[in-house]
């Protein structure tokens, strides 16, 4: 099984970011040039991209009506110059809510690691490389560091709602983009996994549960949590902060916590926001409109 | 496990489940009938039928008829194009006993009026499961080259096509025998290890006792 601490140490001994050690390692099972691996990659960034231009249309909303034009909003404070953190913050947030809203109203978008958790990771590598003036080749390498510790998660817990949780969806996004941040900012392997620890650790428990069973309501807003917490989680790696607990046991603790949860709020809409009176009004009158 | 099964698939949302997976179960069910679909009946099972349309399932299932990728930015337009294609489509809402909630039945006509009904469920992450075909049983997930070889049940057919496989220097990953009785139609599916040329399944039809030979490639 694949472990962060296997990542780090690997990267220690080569003297090397964790996403070169990722792309050796995929070159290697894939059978491919590193070249064809990291041109793959970076389309996977151009198209996230896209995906957070489209997003930004005021006009956008999805069939049930319930999402689009967050983005817009928020983005257009940002430019203002009005954002209460600073521009970074609210393009950040803007992002975030861009290509889940995007991905709610039938745009395309990379499922990273899940479409509904598809806006953490564009969110925090394009801002980071626009505030920071970072070139793309950064960003596509950020991708493969946040792949390597997505593919740990997905090894040994999960990274589907359904199982796990939202924790496990949007929380396993946020761990994947605060390493990847902290390795474009220059952090070191162990900084890395810190970060993801951190990020991991701050949403444990979070449920699945989508009003009208929907990939909208709370999804796209915990995508801005998602980035936020990312953020958060980086800066104090980079600040040396160190995770009590390692990485690899805050994924098996994610596992079991997810274990646990009722099914009711692991994507099944019936518990959580889904089942309040709101949550079920909505759900009421969506389905009345979707009968076939 | 590959990078870009976590940072990837490049999709067209809002969910893996109901849009992607849609999409490749209707990649698989016009795949299977020879020539251009021109009517379809499409009964959407549970989740499928409750949260459908607010997901794009209806889209993302006529989009995967007419062939388009899970990533074509085509599909929330496919049922229009499905109209100017001249491909009828219903939707109909069905209860299917002891099927995964995501599941759809898809019946498809092509000119001649030739059919085949395909039901398959979306299983998560965007896999999918083809359950039946014709109602015989089979499990396809489509992520290895298929060989579906529709043939009567009599001895020697199955030896014939494993030997011709063989022959012709492909390895067989999975196989699964269906048939409604003994003696009557039987399907056979094969999951290959690449994809063979045409002249492979060109081979397989010339056998007697085979009325129909598909190769299906790895879906998207």
């Amino acid at each position: 099984m694949p472990s962060v601490a296997g990542y780090v140490k690997k990267a220690q001994e080569q003297g090397v970011p964790i996403s070169q050690v990722v792309l050796e390692e995929q070159a290697r099972e894939q059978e491919q040039p590193k070249e064809m691996l990291e041109e793959k990659m970076r389309q996977m960034l151009q198209v996230m991209q896209a995906s957070a231009k489209e997003g930004e249309n005021p006009q956008l909303r999805s069939q049930s009506g319930l999402t689009g034009g967050a983005a817009a909003k928020v983005m257009e404070r940002a430019r203002r110059g009005e954002s209460l953190c600073g521009p970074y913050f609210g393009k950040a947030v803007a992002r975030a809510l861009a290509v889940s809203e995007c991905n709610a109203c039938m745009g395309r978008i990379v499922a990273a690691p899940t479409a509904g958790s598809c806006g953490i990771l564009p969110a925090a590598l394009l801002t980071i490389m626009e505030e920071k003036e970072l070139p793309e080749e950064k960003a596509v390498m950020g991708l493969f560091t946040a792949a390597g510790i997505g593919t740990v998660i997905a090894s040994n817990a999960t990274v589907s709602g359904a199982q796990g949780g939202c924790q496990a969806e949007v929380g396993s996004a946020s761990a994947m983009a605060a390493a990847a941040v902290v390795e474009m900012m220059g952090g070191t392997p162990q900084m890395c996994a810190n970060a993801c620890a951190i990020a991991l650790k701050n949403v444990l428990g979070l449920v699945c549960d989508p009003v009208a069973g929907l990939v909208e309501v709370p999804c796209v807003k915990r995508n801005a949590m998602g980035v936020v917490n990312a953020l958060a989680a980086a800066e104090m790696a980079l600040a040396g902060v160190e995770s009590a607990i390692p990485a690899d046991e805050v994924i098996l603790a994610m596992k079991r916590v997810g274990n646990t949860l009722p099914a009711t709020l692991r994507e099944t809409a019936e518990g959580g926001l889904a089942d309040t009176p709101t949550g079920r009004k909505i759900a009421h009158s969506f389905f009345q409109h979707e009968a076939l | 496990m590959n990078v870009f099964d976590v940072i990837g698939p490049v999709m067209i949302g809002p969910s893996s489940s109901h849009t992607a997976g849609a999409v490749r179960i209707g990649n698989m069910a016009g795949a299977l009938l020879p020539g251009k679909p021109v009517r379809a009946v499409i009964g959407l099972h549970g989740s499928f039928a409750k949260t459908g349309r607010g997901h794009g399932t209806d889209r993302a299932l006529a989009a995967g008829i007419m062939g388009m990728l899970p990533s074509d930015s085509d599909i929330p337009r496919s049922l229009e194009i499905a109209k100017e294609r001249g491909l009828d489509i219903t939707f109909e809402e069905v209860e299917l006993d002891g099927a995964h909630p995501n599941t759809a039945l898809i019946q498809l006509w092509n000119r001649k009026g030739e059919m085949v009904t395909v039901q398959g469920a979306s299983v998560g992450g965007g896999e999918i499961l083809i359950n039946s075909i014709d109602g015989m049983g089979v499990e396809i997930t489509g992520n290895q080259p298929t060989l579906l070889v529709l043939h009567r049940d009599v001895p020697g057919v199955i030896a014939g096509v494993t030997n011709y496989l063989a022959m012709n220097g492909v390895n067989i990953g999975g196989f699964k025998l269906s048939r409604r009785k003994k003696g009557d139609t039987a399907l056979m599916t094969l999951e290959l290890d690449e994809l063979p040329d045409g002249s492979v399944t060109d081979g397989i039809r010339c056998f007697p006792q085979i009325s129909r030979c598909v190769l299906i490639a790895p879906l998207q």
